[in-house]
C-alpha cells in the first residue's frame, strides 16, 4: 500500500465529512461529521509520520484527539441545552444570533 | 522739537483715560444698583477729566511731553511702550472732547431721562469718552489704533443704543462694516511702518520717514487716508454717518459731529511729516475733502430729516477740514480752527436738534415742524447762533476758520488752487442754503404739527450746555484766530507758520464768501420760506432734487458695487460648503453606513451557511497557497 492510498483515504473521509456538516441539520450528526474530518486529518498525520520516519505527526495526532475530546465535552453540552430549550436538535432552529 | 519726560501734573495725566474708564466700568459692572446715581457718576468723570486736561495744558507752556507708562508689547524686535505724547495738539483735542463732551453729558441727564437704561447710556458715553483720549493722547500708532477700535466700539453701541428699533440696529451694523473697511487701512499703514522701519511711536516713525523709499511712504500716506475717510464719513466711505443718525440725539452731537469724525483729521495733522514726504497721499487727501464737502453740501440741501440734513453738513465741514489739511503746513492750523470751531456749533446744532425732537414726541420729519420759535425760545435763539455760525455769518465762528481754509487754498496759486477755492465758496453758498431752509422750515412759518403734539421747551439741564455751546459758537472763531491764536499754540507742533503770500486779497475772499452766503440764504427764503411748505415731500421734482434725496446715490452705488456682489459671493461660498463638503463628507459617511448594514445582511444565524462561507475561504487560502509554492 503506497501513500497515495492512505491520503486518498483521507481525503474521501474529509469530503464525507464535509458535505456532512453542510448538509446534514441534526447538531449530532453535523457533530459526528467534524469528528470524521478530525479523523481524516490525523490520518493524514500519521502516514506523513510514518513516510518520513519522525514522530512529529503522530505527536500532533495525539494533541488533535485530546482537543477532540474536550470539543466533545463543550459540543455534546451545547447540544444537550440547545435541545432541552427548544425541544429540538436542528441547527437550523439556533439562529437568533444574527444581524 | 525734542520731547521732554513729564513732571508735575501732566505726569499724572493718564487720569484723563483712567477717569472715565473707571466711571464706565463701575456703572457697566454695577448693574442696577447704580441705577440711581449713574448719570451723575458719568457726568462727574468727565467733568474731572475736563479740569485734569485744563491743568495738564496751562502746565504744557509749548512743550511736548512724554509720559512713560509701561511697555505694551515686547517681543521680538517689536517693542511697544504704552505712554502719552501730551503737545499743544493733543492738548487743543483734550479740551474738546472733555469740554464738549461733559456738556453734552449734562444734556444727557434730561435728554435721556425717562430711558430705563439710562446708566448704561452713559457707560457707553465714558467709554467712549476714554477710547477717544486714548486716540489724541497715544505716543505712537498702536495706542492710537486701540483708542481708534474702542472709539468704533462705542460710537456701535450707542448708535444701536435702541436696538430695538431694526433702522438702528442696521445702521450700526452699517456703521460697524464701513469702519471696517478704513480700519483695515490703518492696521495696514501700521503693518508697512513696522515692516519698513521696526517701530511704531511718532518719534522713531516720524524721524526715519524720510529715509524711506517714496513709494512707501505714498502708501502709507493713503492706507492712512483710508482710515481717515473710514473714521471721519469722508468719499467714498461717507453713506454710514447720516444713517448714524439713527442713535440718540447727545451722541450724534457728541461721537458723529464733534469729536470721533474728527478722529481722521486728527490722524492726519499727526501724520504731517509723512504727508510732508509725499505730495500724490496729499493730493489724495485735497481731493477727497473737495469731493466730500461738495457731496455733503448737495445732500444736505434735500434731506427733510432734521438729523439728516446736520449729518451731512457735518460731513461737508469734515470735507473742508481735510481739504484743509490736505494743503499742507499752510492748512493745518486753519484745519484744526475749523474743527475745534465746528466741534463747538455743530455740537449745539445737534442739542438744539434734540431738543426740538424732545418737545415734538420725537418727530425729525421738519414737514411736520414749523412755528416753533415762539414756542421755544431758548432753542430757537441758541439753535439760531450755532446756525449763524456755521454758515459763516461775518464775526461769528465759521467766518473766521472757513475763511481761513478757503484762503490758503487760494493761496496755492495754480489753477488747481482756484478751482478747491471755488467749490469751497459753492459749498459755502449751497451750507448756507440748507441751513437756511432747515432753520425756515422748523422755526417759522404756520405749525404743521402732527394732532396731539404740544412743543414745549427742554428743562434747564438740557437747555444750559446749548447756551454754553451758542457761546462758544459765536466767540471760538474770535478767540482762535483773532485773541489767542491757535497758530502760534501750535507752533511747537507744525513749525513757524511761514508769512503767506495771498493770491487773493483775505478781505476779497471775505466778502466774496460772505455775497455767496447770503445768495445762499436768499435762495433758501425764496424757496422755503416765502412759501407754505407742503406737509408731504413733492414727487415731482428736479432729477436734481431726486439724486440729492438720496446723497447721490452713494447707497446704491455701495449696495451695487459692494453689497450685492458681496451677498453673491457668500451665497456661493455657502452652498458651495453644503453640496460640496459637506455632500462629500455626509456622501462618504453614507456610503459606509450603507454597505456595512447591507454587509451586515450575510450574517443570517444560520450555522451551516457559516461553516459553507469557513469551507469556501479555506478552499481559496488552500488555493492561494497552491498557486504561491507551485508558482
Amino acid at each position: 500500500m503506497s501513500l497515495t492510498h492512505y491520503l486518498v483515504l483521507a481525503a474521501i473521509l474529509f469530503t464525507i465529512g464535509a458535505v456532512g456538516v453542510l448538509v446534514r441539520r441534526n447538531a449530532i450528526v453535523v457533530f459526528m461529521c467534524v469528528e470524521l474530518m478530525l479523523n481524516s486529518v490525523n490520518l493524514t498525520l500519521v502516514t506523513f509520520a510514518r513516510a518520513s520516519g519522525t514522530v512529529d505527526g503522530q505527536v500532533m495526532a495525539f494533541f488533535v484527539m485530546v482537543v477532540a475530546a474536550a470539543e466533545v465535552v463543550v459540543g455534546l453540552a451545547i447540544i444537550m441545552s440547545l435541545f432541552r430549550t427548544r425541544r429540538s436538535a436542528s441547527v437550523d432552529d439556533a439562529n437568533l444570533l444574527k444581524y | 522739537m525734542e520731547t521732554v519726560p513729564a513732571d508735575g501734573l501732566i505726569a499724572a495725566s493718564w487720569l484723563l483715560i483712567a477717569l472715565p474708564l473707571a466711571g464706565a466700568a463701575v456703572l457697566l459692572l454695577g448693574g442696577r444698583r447704580t441705577d440711581r446715581w449713574g448719570h451723575l457718576l458719568g457726568t462727574g468723570t468727565v467733568v474731572a477729566a475736563f479740569l485734569v486736561g485744563l491743568l495738564c495744558t496751562l502746565q504744557l507752556d509749548g512743550r511736548r511731553v512724554d509720559v512713560d507708562l509701561f511697555t505694551f508689547v515686547s517681543t521680538g524686535s517689536l517693542d511697544v511702550q504704552a505712554g502719552l505724547l501730551f503737545d499743544p495738539l493733543s492738548a487743543v483735542f483734550v479740551l474738546l472732547i472733555t469740554g464738549v463732551g461733559a456738556l453734552i453729558h449734562v444734556y444727557s441727564i434730561g435728554y435721556m431721562a425717562h430711558d430705563p437704561r439710562r446708566r448704561r447710556f452713559f457707560a457707553y458715553l465714558n467709554l467712549f469718552v476714554a477710547a477717544m483720549l486714548l486716540l489724541v493722547l497715544g505716543d505712537n500708532f498702536v495706542a492710537l489704533y486701540v483708542g481708534w477700535e474702542g472709539v468704533g466700539l462705542a460710537s456701535y453701541l450707542l448708535i444701536a443704543f435702541w436696538h430695538e428699533r431694526p433702522s438702528a440696529a442696521t445702521a450700526a451694523k452699517k456703521a460697524f462694516i464701513m469702519n471696517r473697511v478704513g480700519d483695515v487701512g490703518l492696521a495696514l499703514a501700521i503693518f508697512l511702518m513696522f515692516a519698513q522701519l521696526g517701530t511704531v511711536s511718532y518719534d522713531g516713525v516720524f524721524g526715519a520717514v524720510g529715509t524711506l523709499a517714496a513709494g512707501t511712504v505714498t502708501a502709507i500716506g493713503l492706507l492712512l487716508l483710508l482710515g481717515a475717510c473710514g473714521k471721519s464719513g469722508q468719499f467714498p466711505l461717507q453713506a454710514w454717518l447720516p444713517d448714524a443718525m439713527e442713535g440718540p440725539t447727545p451722541v450724534s452731537a457728541l461721537i458723529h459731529a464733534a469729536t470721533m469724525v474728527t478722529a481722521g483729521v486728527y490722524l492726519i495733522a499727526r501724520s504731517a511729516p509723512i504727508y510732508d514726504e509725499t505730495p500724490t497721499a496729499r493730493a489724495a487727501v485735497l481731493a477727497v475733502g473737495a469731493i466730500t464737502l461738495l457731496i455733503g453740501a448737495i445732500a444736505g440741501c434735500a434731506q427733510d430729516d432734521i438729523k439728516k440734513v446736520l449729518a451731512y453738513s457735518t460731513v461737508s465741514q469734515i470735507g473742508y477740514m481735510f481739504l484743509a489739511v490736505g494743503l499742507g503746513p499752510v492748512g493745518y492750523v486753519a484745519g484744526l480752527a475749523h474743527l475745534l470751531t465746528h466741534g463747538f456749533f455743530k455740537a449745539g446744532l445737534f442739542l438744539g436738534a434734540g431738543s426740538v425732537m424732545h418737545a415734538m414726541d420725537d418727530a425729525v420729519d421738519m414737514r411736520r415742524f414749523g412755528g416753533l420759535a415762539s414756542k421755544m425760545k431758548v432753542t430757537f435763539v441758541t439753535f439760531g447762533l450755532g446756525y449763524l455760525a456755521l454758515i459763516g455769518f461775518p464775526f461769528l465762528s465759521g467766518f473766521y476758520t472757513k475763511d481761513a481754509i478757503i484762503e490758503a487754498a487760494f493761496d496755492r496759486g495754480d489753477g488747481w488752487g482756484y478751482l478747491l477755492g471755488g467749490v469751497a465758496i459753492l459749498a459755502a453758498g449751497l451750507t448756507a442754503f440748507y441751513m437756511t431752509r432747515l432753520m425756515l422750515m422748523t422755526f417759522s412759518g404756520r405749525p404743521r404739527w402732527e394732532p396731539g403734539v404740544h412743543p414745549h421747551e427742554s428743562p434747564t439741564v438740557m437747555t444750559a450746555p446749548m447756551v454754553l455751546l451758542a457761546v462758544g459758537s459765536v466767540l471760538a472763531g474770535f478767540l482762535l484766530v483773532v485773541a489767542f491764536p491757535l497758530e502760534s499754540w501750535l507752533t511747537p507742533v507744525f513749525g513757524e507758520p511761514e508769512e503767506a503770500e495771498h493770491v487773493v486779497a483775505p478781505l476779497v475772499v471775505s466778502v466774496l464768501v460772505t455775497v455767496v452766503m447770503a445768495l445762499g440764504v436768499l435762495t433758501a427764503w425764496l424757496f422755503v420760506g416765502r412759501r407754505e411748505v407742503p406737509v408731504t415731500a413733492p414727487v415731482r421734482v428736479s432729477p436734481v432734487t431726486r439724486a440729492a434725496r438720496r446723497a447721490l446715490y452713494a447707497d446704491a452705488v455701495n449696495e451695487s458695487v459692494f453689497m450685492r456682489p458681496g451677498q453673491w459671493l457668500t451665497r456661493a461660498l455657502v452652498f458651495v460648503d453644503n453640496r460640496g463638503v459637506d455632500g462629500a463628507v455626509n456622501g462618504l459617511a453614507a456610503t459606509l453606513g450603507g454597505s456595512s448594514s447591507r454587509l451586515g445582511r450575510t450574517q443570517t444565524g444560520f450555522v451551516r451557511s457559516y461553516a459553507l462561507s469557513m469551507l469556501g475561504g479555506a478552499v481559496v487560502v488552500a488555493g492561494a497557497l497552491l498557486a504561491v509554492t507551485a508558482g
